[in-house]
């Protein structure tokens, strides 16, 4: 087993994405109940939660992750305009399948709580007048938005933990690390289920230690119903080309099989359920 | 001397009790001494006391002492059998085939002609030979792959065009399997695994056409091995059970592709189908020939000006059709009574019940093509080119319009309406026999060959290029993945395409998950989704395009790949090029 040097990278916030002041400034809105955009909608299969999914994707993310594949999402106005009545119907076209097909909807992103007033009107929706099983797919970041009456609309978290240390995490996303440990803690605590993921990046989140970091706190959850190690792929390089960003980890190969079930075997040494 | 007691069970203070009914002085019963309630009456048998319930009035009671006096008196004399209790029923005798098969020829023998009698018994002994002195349900698993291997080995001789038409050597022995009987209980047997596994130990084959009727009340376990079979070979089509059984019944086979019919019952006059793609040029051209420019239907008003108009071409267009559906259905009568005269399949109509039912299935082949060119016209500009003969032969379609695919209504209803529209008009014409008219939306193959004969379309295709497969969205145009395609196809509907409305899909493996337990669940999933939301027929590729490219590269490397093109599954290596590049150029759908 080696340690791999981690790559000399720097945040991305110190390229692109502008200052903290204009992270504060674009967390300061919360958004409308009633308006929301999104960048795009797709069904998926038991990717995104259990069974088939109807999936949306929501703009604008705090979080500037190496790796992201989506950095046309960044920015909340870059997303298509919605009001929530839309988007519920589209929606409520697919409600038949999705019941019959044990799934649900999953709101993804971008981060979809940084919309949170929208997410919570669409969602409750979705609930109420579709019955449908509800997924949120966030980094935590933004956990401390969430109301109780949030908390009980969702049937289901995906829950990225980035990274296990505030140094690590602050390369991988250039943000901080303690609030999605604070939420993390807090879905516990009141009994919330989550698929906790960890995105697998050669030379930069394969480091035993820092994997173990990510490891031994997730084992402190109750609730956890399973760990996803996504292993890192160049899929999303085009995107960054195009938005004219520069991309930091052109030259990284892809998680190797053996590198992937070394990471997911450290999460089963702690009593987790990796699939 | 028999004898019959009558008692009374009444209630006291301390409870229930049962006594004789008390005689007066004068020998007479005293009917009245006793309490209210209910009479038995009291004999012996075979030293034992017996007892049963005799009513709640005094001529019931006397009515039941009566009748168990005449019994008794008939059990003595030997008339009646005295009363035995229940045994289990003797196991039954083990059914051998060649039992069966004779009873049922002594049946043929009785009922028809000796000519029919010969033809059939011939079959039946081979199939005989085949299990020799077997009970039905001994047949091994090894007997079952050695069967489904002599329904592989079938060929049929035919001409070029037929094999234009309907390429890779189908030969339509389509099994259906599984599905839900009407009292509730599933038909999935051992059988049904047994002819899925067969699959699995032959290697993927196009014959026999495997068809699992689905139903989300199919045991689990059952659907969970279709689904893995349909991944790893990609040789199952799937039709709704819950369709079939509401208008044939749960007795219900496929015939020809995906034709449902009650066994033994029903047969069909086969009407192929017609292009409606070229009507709707035919339409705008007023009744010429966009590739050669000659007069085929009668004369009409053809199209003026720059662009066309919606309301226009489609009242063109169904004046169109008024024409082709009387055409249609006279040439079909010709054909088949003809076929009758000449060739009266004697053979085959000894297998049903009188009366028979006819079906005559008529079909339409570009309905995509047809739905999207109307919605082009309606939703964006359509700007047609003319040349110098005056025939439209080309349209500019400018700016977007909504394609049928993606389950937005307003693409879809047009193609619900051509449909509903299509099957009014030849409901119209009077059939041979007095046929059922039905009407199918499935192509085979028959989709590249009507393409290729067809000029450009105001949908944006080019001339020659395929249509999509049956009632397939045009391929690439379905964008939102392959459940909102699925949709699409689902709200067409089935009381207007009795014959069957055929959806082909091929899905990346990855899209369905990563392992294989989650692509089992996901797969399954979409089923359960897509026949509860009405649809009625899909075909499963689980398929990477590089495997196709490859695989017409060197043919050698893949002798079994196995395709399911429109109701029918091919070999894809004996597909001509061109259908193998149409296969190629399907929507792979790499996102649901």
């Amino acid at each position: 087993m080696t340690i791999s040097k981690r790559l000399a990278i720097t945040p991305v916030r110190e390229h692109h994405g502008g200052s903290r002041a204009d992270l504060e400034a674009e967390l300061a809105v919360e958004g409308d109940p009633e308006i929301g955009y999104y960048h795009s909608y797709e069904i998926t299969g038991s990717v995104n939660g259990p069974g088939i999914r109807f999936t949306l994707y929501l703009s604008g993310c705090p979080l500037r992750c190496q790796y992201c594949q989506n950095p046309d999402m960044w920015t909340l106005r870059n997303g298509r305009r919605v009001t929530v009545g839309r988007m519920f119907d589209e929606v409520a076209k697919y409600a038949s399948f999705i019941r019959t097909a044990h799934g649900g909807i999953t709101v993804s992103g971008g981060e979809p709580m940084l919309q949170i007033r929208f997410l919570q009107a669409l969602l409750r929706r979705c609930k109420e007048d579709l019955g449908l099983h509800t997924a949120v797919d966030t980094s935590g970041f933004l956990g401390a938005r969430a109301s109780e009456d949030f908390l009980d609309l969702v049937d289901l978290f995906l829950l990225d933990i980035k990274a296990g240390d505030e140094e690590l995490y602050h390369l991988v996303t250039s943000a901080e690390l303690a609030p999605t440990l604070r939420f993390a803690r807090r879905l516990s605590d009141r009994g919330n289920r989550m698929w906790v993921r960890y995105v697998l990046v050669p030379g930069l989140t394969d480091a035993v230690d820092d994997v173990e970091k990510v490891a031994r706190f997730t084992s402190t959850l109750a609730h956890v119903e399973r760990v996803e190690v996504l292993p890192f792929h160049q899929l999303g390089a085009g995107k960054w080309a195009d938005l004219q960003l520069s991309y930091q980890l052109t030259d990284v190969p892809p998680a190797a099989p053996e590198l992937v079930r070394r990471v997911e075997d450290q999460f089963r040494a702690h009593g987790l359920t990796v699939v | 001397m028999a004898h019959v007691n009558l008692l009374k069970q009444f209630k006291t203070g301390t409870g229930w009790v049962m006594k004789s009914i008390p005689r007066k002085p004068n020998g007479q019963r005293d009917w009245g001494a006793l309490p209210d309630g209910s009479y038995f009456i009291e004999w012996r048998e075979e030293g034992k006391r017996m007892r049963s319930p005799a009513g709640s009035t005094v001529s019931q009671a006397l009515e039941a002492q009566r009748i168990k006096l005449a019994e008794i008196a008939a059990t003595e004399v030997g008339i009646l059998q005295r009363y035995k209790p229940l045994q289990p029923p003797p196991e039954p005798e083990p059914i051998r085939l060649s039992a069966q098969i004779r009873r049922y020829l002594d049946q043929i023998d009785t009922l028809k002609k000796p000519n029919t009698y010969r033809k059939y018994n011939a079959v039946l002994m081979r199939f005989d030979e085949h299990f020799p002195g077997r009970e039905l349900k001994q047949i091994s698993d090894e007997e079952l792959n050695d069967f489904v291997i002599k329904l592989r080995i079938v060929r049929f001789l035919r001409t070029p065009e037929y094999d234009a038409l309907f390429s890779g050597d189908p030969t339509w022995v389509t099994e259906a399997i599984g599905g839900m009987g009407d009292d509730g209980r599933t038909l999935v047997t051992r059988t049904s695994f047994r002819l899925l596994q067969t699959l699995n130990n032959l290697g993927p084959g196009p014959e026999p056409n495997l068809t699992v009727l689905w139903s989300p009340r199919l045991p689990q376990g059952f659907k969970d091995f279709a689904a893995r079979v349909s991944i790893d070979t990609s040789s199952i089509q799937y039709e709704s059970d819950e369709l079939l059984r509401s208008v044939t019944g749960d007795d219900t086979a496929i015939a020809c592709c995906v034709s449902a019919m009650p066994v033994g019952k029903q047969m069909q006059f086969f009407g192929a189908r017609v292009n409606l793609a070229k009507t709707l040029l035919y339409a705008i051209n007023g009744g010429r020939d966009e590739v050669s420019g000659e007069q085929v239907a009668p004369p009409s008003t053809p199209v003026t000006g720059e662009y066309l108009d919606y309301d226009d071409v489609r009242a063109k267009l169904d004046a169109e059709m008024d024409w082709l559906a009387r055409i249609y259905v006279d040439a079909l009568n010709v054909i088949h009574y003809m076929h009758d005269k000449y060739a009266y399949e004697r053979l085959e109509m000894a297998l049903h019940d009188y009366p028979v039912r006819r079906t005559m299935a008529m079909g339409i082949a570009g309905l995509a093509v047809v739905a999207d060119s109307l919605s082009a016209i309606r939703d964006a500009r359509v700007k047609v080119v003319r040349d110098d003969r005056g025939l439209v032969v080309d349209y500019e379609v400018e700016g977007d319009y909504p394609a049928y695919g993606n389950n937005d209504d307003r693409a879809d209803e047009l193609a619900v309406w051509i449909v509903e529209q299509f099957m009014g008009k030849v409901r119209q014409h009077p059939t041979y026999r007095d046929a059922v008219h039905t009407q199918s939306v499935l192509t085979i193959t028959s989709n590249v060959v009507y393409g290729k004969a067809t000029g450009n379309t105001p949908d944006g295709r080019r001339s020659g290029e395929p249509f999509s497969p049956g009632a397939n969205p045009m391929n690439g145009r379905d964008q939102h993945g392959w459940v909102a395609s699925a949709l699409s196809v689902a709200k067409l509907p089935y009381d207007q395409a009795l014959d069957g409305i055929s959806l082909t899909s091929t899905l990346v493996p990855s899209v369905l998950g990563k392992t294989p337990a989650e692509q089992v669940a996901t797969l399954t999933g979409l089923l359960d989704g897509y026949f509860e939301g009405s649809g009625f027929h899909v075909n499963i590729n689980v398929l990477n395009r590089d495997t196709l490219v490859d695989a017409m590269e060197h043919p050698e490397k893949y002798p079994q790949l196995t395709i399911r093109v429109s109701g029918y599954a091919v070999n894809f290596v004996r597909l001509t090029r061109e259908q193998q590049l149409d296969v190629l150029h399907r929507t792979f759908h790499g996102a649901l």
